[in-house]
């Protein structure tokens, strides 16, 4: 079976954006596009029924929006629907009414007019911020000023489109998603809008799969076309061929499938037939994911990516700033762990920092750059220890390649908690250290960096692409990023052999982990622990139950003496299919 | 006249949410109520204000009270953004 990359790399017809609520679908698209609205600006002279107008418009409006928020009460959870509350109270919003009321007065022209010059102040305000949520939020707004014209024009809302559509706009307000929503729509896709726009999050609510931010999805795409949206990856395959079609098909009937069932895993240990267990933790980009993690039963976070911190606060934070993160995270996780990877800055996450290099993965990246910036480091440092009071904090230390860097990093942190100590300042003595192993220096002297912390985790995509010598986003050699090389299998096994020789636990937080087909490898080759992203735990978790640790140990054993790729991927696949186990790969 | 400035300490900052929270809190009560920042004044019993505010993580308010209940509207306005609006 081909895997959604090569599917990918070969469609000419895909339109890339972001993956915004998961899922596949596949049908007619239907275009909404908002009619425009006509502005009279002429003068009036009646002004009592020009205000009278205006009240009517008002009522007719809070009716609208406050069945449009009893639905999303009933459909969603009561914290997302309060989106619309704020919409209800801007009809209801004193200094907005009164400045309405004044100016027709005064100018006595159409209310329309005055509403539309009126919001539109706010809106611009909004437009301005360099906050991505507050053009959102500009939009949100727009929603309300048009209902008042329209009601004021007495125009009739059109909103009913034909049933199981899959909706393609420019933008979508909350509340056209949600009335949209009624009419059984499968799908949407927008040019606009982020992860955190609002349409984008009542999608996720309402299970309905989206991309957003498809830049100019509505130019490319006309009524009535058949697309496929794949919310998983965020992409949108624009009239696709019959293998597309068979192939997307086929997914989305295996995700309907794998599915069932899966809830009662939430509450279980992932443990094999004969009773090993394996932590299975959670991976974290950014702080508001953690409500996800909590409901899919992870025992843990394994890889908390501080450097989305900086995109989410736009510079560096200050100490302060992040012991409030890193503490509300632990506290909401606690009594498990959350393990809090140093800023990852470097190579492809080139940020803050304005200085160029020939080959960026080879260069200032990781650790490297974390001990040349001292000030940075002690920061994350302090902040880390301050936060860590519930004692259930660990920290890792990204890209490490010599021994070097973990002393000096250790001498760091020695030198943040004798300052906390001087300043009075409580922290967890025992904080766990730890590294990641991602560059194959480290993998070869793993014992030897074992003995110097507390933990190990291995991040597969960099280790691999390290091993390898492959840049997995260049197209000319992609090919030879192989999860299944017996370079990356005899790799694992040996630091996984030699921490263990350190009594040192091992975990495994790269997309590896994620790819339902490893698992029995990885599980057989003796990790303690496999952190990957929140979605993926409970689909990991009914597949370790159905396979015997024993027979999982074989394979890995027998895998390291294979040559080939090819050869590993096949007795994986046989494993799958003599266990009867029922997987999926690259699902999520 | 009372005036105080209080510091946004929620990572989401002032959004929808708590902008709607403060609206219902202030409209309780009669005083008036402003929040300012960075020259822009706005009335803190209006949505449509609070919501444009743009109040990221980190960044400071003035909120100012003038009137008759100022002490009891501020005291129950400063708490909510000490307690980082309920989120942390």
């Amino acid at each position: 079976m081909r895997s959604f990359k090569k599917i990918y790399k070969e469609a000419e017809n895909k339109i890339a954006g972001i993956a915004a609520a998961p899922g596949i679908v596949i049908g007619k698209t239907y275009l909404f596009t908002k009619e425009k609205l006509e502005i009279n600006d002429s003068p009036i002279t009646d002004i009592d029924e020009a205000k009278r107008n205006f009240e009517e418009a008002l009522k007719k409006s809070k009716k609208e929006l406050d069945k449009v928020f009893a639905i999303a009460k009933e459909k969603m959870e009561e914290t997302r629907a309060a989106i619309f509350e704020a919409q209800v109270m801007i009809l209801d919003d004193p200094v907005l009414l009164k400045n309405i009321e004044s100016r027709i007065e005064k100018e006595c022209k159409q209310p329309e007019y005055i509403v539309n010059d009126e919001i539109s102040k706010y809106q611009e305000l909004m437009k301005k911020s360099n906050e991505s949520y507050m053009k959102d939020r500009a939009n949100d707004i727009e929603d309300i000023k048009n209902r008042i014209i329209r009601n004021l024009q007495k125009k009739r809302w059109q909103s009913k489109i034909s049933e199981g559509m899959i909706v393609v706009s420019d933008t979508l307000t909350p509340a056209d998603t949600i009335l949209l929503s009624r009419s059984n729509v499968q799908g949407f896709v927008t040019d606009h809008g982020g992860l955190t726009s609002h349409a984008a999050i009542i999608s996720r609510s309402l299970n309905i799969p989206a991309v957003v931010g498809a830049h100019n999805a509505t130019t490319k795409i006309k009524e009535g076309d058949t697309i496929i949206v794949d919310g998983f990856h965020g992409y949108i395959l624009l009239n696709p061929s019959e293998e597309q079609i068979i192939f997307f098909k086929e997914k989305k009937q295996r995700h309907v499938d794998l599915q069932k069932g899966l809830e009662e895993y939430k509450e279980k240990k992932a443990l094999t037939k004969d009773g090993k267990e394996i932590k299975l933790l959670a991976n974290v980009d950014v702080s508001g994911e953690i409500d996800m993690v909590i409901t899919c039963g992870a025992k843990g976070i394994g890889l908390y990516r501080t450097e989305q911190i900086l995109d989410e606060v736009g510079e560096y934070p200050s100490e302060d700033e992040q012991v409030r993160i890193y503490s509300n995270l632990s506290s909401r996780i606690y009594p498990e762990p959350l393990t809090i990877r140093a800023y990852d800055i470097g190579g492809d996450k080139f940020r803050f920092l304005d200085f160029q290099e020939p080959n960026p993965f080879l260069g200032m990246r990781g650790i490297r750059l974390l001990l040349n910036n001292p000030v940075l480091f002690k920061t994350q440092i302090r902040a880390v220890l301050r936060a860590s009071q519930n004692k259930n904090i660990m920290f890792m230390l990204p890209m490490v390649s010599t021994i070097n860097e973990i002393h000096q990093s250790k001498g760091i942190i020695e030198q943040c908690k004798k300052e906390l100590r001087s300043e009075k300042m409580e922290y967890d003595k025992n904080l766990k250290l730890g590294i990641m192993v991602e560059v194959p220096s480290a993998a070869v002297m793993a014992r030897e960096f074992a003995r110097e912390v507390d933990f190990l985790s291995i991040g597969s995509n960099d280790l691999i692409q390290y091993m390898m010598a492959v840049d997995r986003g260049n197209d000319l050699v992609s090919d030879l990023y192989q999860e299944f090389s017996p370079v990356v299998v005899r790799t694992i096994s040996h630091i996984v052999a030699e921490a263990k020789k350190e009594h040192k636990p091992v975990s495994l937080c790269g997309e590896m982990a994620a790819d339902t087909l490893a698992l029995p490898l990885l599980l057989g080759l003796g990790l303690d622990s496999l952190s990957m992203s929140p979605a993926t735990i409970l689909y990991a978790k009914r597949i370790i139950s159905s396979i015997e640790f024993k027979k999982a140990k074989d394979l890995a054993e027998e895998c390291l003496s294979y040559t080939h790729e090819v050869e590993i991927v096949d007795r994986v696949e046989r494993f799958f299919k003599d266990n009867s186990i029922f997987r999926t790969r690259n699902i999520l | 006249m009372i005036e105080v400035t209080v510091k946004i300490i929620n990572q989401a900052g002032l959004h929808t949410r708590p902008a709607a929270t403060i609206v219902k809190l202030a409209s309780k009560y009669q005083c008036d109520f402003f929040i300012s920042r960075d020259g822009l004044n706005i009335n803190g019993k209006s949505i449509i204000g609070v919501m444009t505010m743009a109040a990221a993580m980190g960044s400071e308010l003035t909120l100012s009270f003038d009137g008759p209940d100022e002490k009891a509207a501020s005291q129950e306005i400063i708490d909510y953004f000490n307690r980082g609006f309920d989120e942390l």
